[in-house]
């Protein structure tokens, strides 16, 4: 399964979109963090964990998505909700904690909801699996139209959570994929000192679903694998697990200095990140013209940017509005 | 009892909530129940018996031991738009799914601003008096009350046991349904004989979040929920003997707590005490009393008392779990050192 020139650019435009949204709050994040540096100063406070780097998981495998299919994500998952089409003046509002954002600040960036698109992650590793998985069984119950995505970190493998969803999503051949970004690193544990096998694809096995492995962030092969996994859920023939080799080319959070990852790791993240690579692959084989690409920049940013500022006016809620939404 | 219409058909709370979940099932075909042992076994303690013979194994769905998965996948189920009615065997095995619990099924409302609701019902066993030990016997109202985004109901007899299962099961919210094993009317294990009450036959729902007063008096107010109001009831009637009217209120919610009930009653009695088969530290019998006190200290006569569980892990040897759990002879001793300090002038 290749994609179409068309489908090539709108995850080419995904990835730039969300490289730019984590650009842009990265620098608003140091807003008021200088010179010293307190977590919870500034107009973006609290822990916050960039995806940059992981960009092919998202766009590879949200592209064969529809609105009315669900996602579930991770504490890190912005550049997932942006390719899911989560809306994102809300979504930026709520990193900002303002008034208009999805949950008029009471999750934040780890906690991002929205109803609209079927999408929501969480801060507690590992455990957003199940829901997915209880969407799913809910899709086949109602004979509704739909299947459920579930990511987790290369980390999260380990967690109970997992396997116990893995096996119900098997057992009940539910319309659920599991996809583990495997960015190497659990915090500062790396994955060869975590994980006993090499891949966790093979971790399929056990459970007798289909396991893949996708190496070296390859956007394209993440199209392909994914789009055979959710087409198999589409027909009713139960869940698979995905292995996506990726990158985190920040720190586990704003703030980390990363010193137990290797001076040579560091020096090579530049080469290995994936976007520009893949421009260049767009550039030789699709023909990608510079007038193409920069209007393509052009639009991405300009959408992060009107979220951006969207966010940047939106009033504080009021204090009180805490009170609010424990029950429905 | 409550305000529905008497009915001679007597039924038992394991009973009563398989009637009320089936006739949700009948008429939502949102609502499917799933847990361990819940379909052809008709549960552990009776709850779901006939549930899988009427709807068949997609609705009432048996599976693994696996609690983190299936209460998570509810959630999930739930936020999807069905109305799941899931099943943790024992409250003590909570240990191995509080995430589920807690960190999603309470807190997704919250934290989607209330844009996703999880209407769901999990409904888990409580209670000791039958030597199971502390794995097997806990009632940890507290760890649930205590913990923000999910209502909290336990009933003491069947007819509240139908009415609080059809308004979890309606609930746009997350519901814990707790109910106590010593009530429960399995034929294996040792019943309260006062749990098995009149049901009607047609749904009705028991509002969440409203107490009931059992038994009206005008000395002193006994405040309990599930096992606790049937120790009340019966030590109202040896304090009766003694000429002590006292007034039993079975809570029946512990999320929302009926707050304004307790306070109205001992206003009249000026005397409380509180009886808990839960650990007494940091939970329900100290939140009573905090009520009363924080609303009016000036309504008591005397000092409020409570009859709680020792902050002990629950013991297995007959004597000794006897000896820790609240009985009716420790709430006319409470009332009774209660009306001791006042004659002292204390």
């Amino acid at each position: 399964m290749l994609p179409t020139r068309e489908q090539k650019l709108w995850m080419y435009e995904r990835m730039v979109a969300s490289r730019y949204f984590e650009d842009t709050i990265e620098a608003i994040y140091l807003e008021g963090k200088t010179p010293v540096f307190n977590m919870a100063s500034g107009p973006i406070p609290g822990e916050m964990h960039l995806s940059k780097g992981q960009e092919p998981c998202a766009a590879g495998v949200c592209i064969h998505l529809k609105p009315t299919d669900v996602v579930t994500s991770t504490h890190r998952a912005h550049h997932v909700a942006i390719a899911k089409g989560v809306d994102l003046d809300k979504m930026a509002a709520e990193i900002f904690g303002k008034g208009d954002g999805l949950s008029g600040g009471r999750g934040g960036h780890m906690h991002l909801f929205d109803p609209a698109v079927n999408f929501s992650c969480s801060g507690i590793i590992g455990q957003s699996v199940g829901p997915a998985v209880g969407a799913a069984l809910s899709r086949k119950l109602q004979s509704k139209d739909g299947v459920a995505v579930a990511y987790l970190g290369e980390g999260a493998a380990n967690q109970g959570a997992f396997h116990e969803a893995l096996n119900l999503a098997a057992i009940w051949k539910l319309p659920v994929i599991f996809v583990i970004e495997d960015n190497s690193w659990a915090i500062s544990v790396p994955k060869s000192a975590s994980t006993p096998v090499e891949h966790n694809d093979v971790r399929a096995i056990g459970y007798g679903i289909p396991g893949h492995y996708v190496a070296n962030n390859d956007v394209l092969q993440v199209f392909k694998v994914a789009g055979q996994a959710i087409e198999r859920a589409r027909n009713g023939e139960g869940p698979s697990l995905i292995e996506i080799e990726t990158l985190r080319l920040s720190g586990h959070f704003m703030g980390d200095a990363q010193q137990y990852r290797p001076k040579e790791e560091l020096e090579m993240l530049a080469a290995r990140d994936p976007i520009p690579a893949y421009r260049g692959y767009l550039t030789t084989v699709d023909a990608l013209t510079p007038q193409e690409d920069a209007e393509i920049v052009t639009r991405a940013r300009k959408r992060v940017d009107d979220a951006i500022a969207f966010a940047r006016r939106s009033p504080y809620p009021e204090p009180a509005a805490a009170l609010d939404k424990v029950f429905v | 009892m409550s305000n529905g219409t008497p009915s001679a058909r007597k039924l038992t709370i394991a009973r009563a909530m398989a009637e009320a979940i089936a006739q949700e099932m009948r008429t939502d075909p949102r609502v499917f129940v799933m847990g361990e042992d819940i379909a052809k076994l008709g549960g552990v303690f009776g709850n779901t018996r006939g549930l899988y013979e009427e709807f068949g194994a997609e609705r009432v769905r048996d599976t693994p031991i696996s609690e983190t998965a299936f209460i998570s996948a509810a959630a999930g189920a739930a936020a999807d738009g069905m109305r799941p009615v899931v099943e943790l065997m024992f409250v003590d095995f909570f240990g191995v799914c509080m995430d589920a619990i807690y960190n999603f099924m309470a807190k997704n409302t919250y934290f989607s601003g209330g844009s996703v609701r999880v209407p769901m019902v999990l409904m888990t066993a409580t209670g000791g008096g039958y030597s199971d030990a502390g794995q097997h016997s806990q009632c940890l109202h507290g760890t649930f009350a205590h913990l923000p985004g999910m209502k909290v109901v336990a009933p003491s007899n069947a007819y509240d046991a139908k009415g609080l299962m059809t308004a979890a099961i309606r609930d746009d919210n997350p519901v814990i349904y707790l109910f106590h094993k010593g009530l429960q009317g399995m034929g294996w294990l040792g019943t309260e004989p006062a749990s098995i009450v009149g049901v009607p036959e047609e749904a009705y729902t028991v509002p969440i979040g409203k107490a009931a007063t059992v038994r009206e008096g005008t000395d002193v107010t006994i405040v309990g929920i599930t096992s606790g109001v049937h120790h009340a009831l019966k030590a109202a009637d040896l304090l009766a003997d003694r000429g002590v009217s006292a007034e039993v209120i079975d809570l029946r919610s512990l999320v929302p707590l009926d707050r304004k009930h307790v306070i109205a009653s001992v206003r009249k009695t000026g005397r409380l005490i509180v009886v808990d088969e839960d650990y007494q530290s940091y939970g329900m019998t100290g939140e009573i009393m905090a009520t009363v006190v924080e609303h009016d200290v000036s309504m008591l006569k005397a000092t409020p008392k409570r009859v709680g569980y020792p902050d002990i892990p629950i013991p297995y040897s007959r004597p000794m779990e006897e000896f820790a759990l609240p009985n009716p002879a420790k709430i006319v001793a409470a009332y009774e050192s209660m009306a001791a300090l006042a004659g002292r002038g204390a």
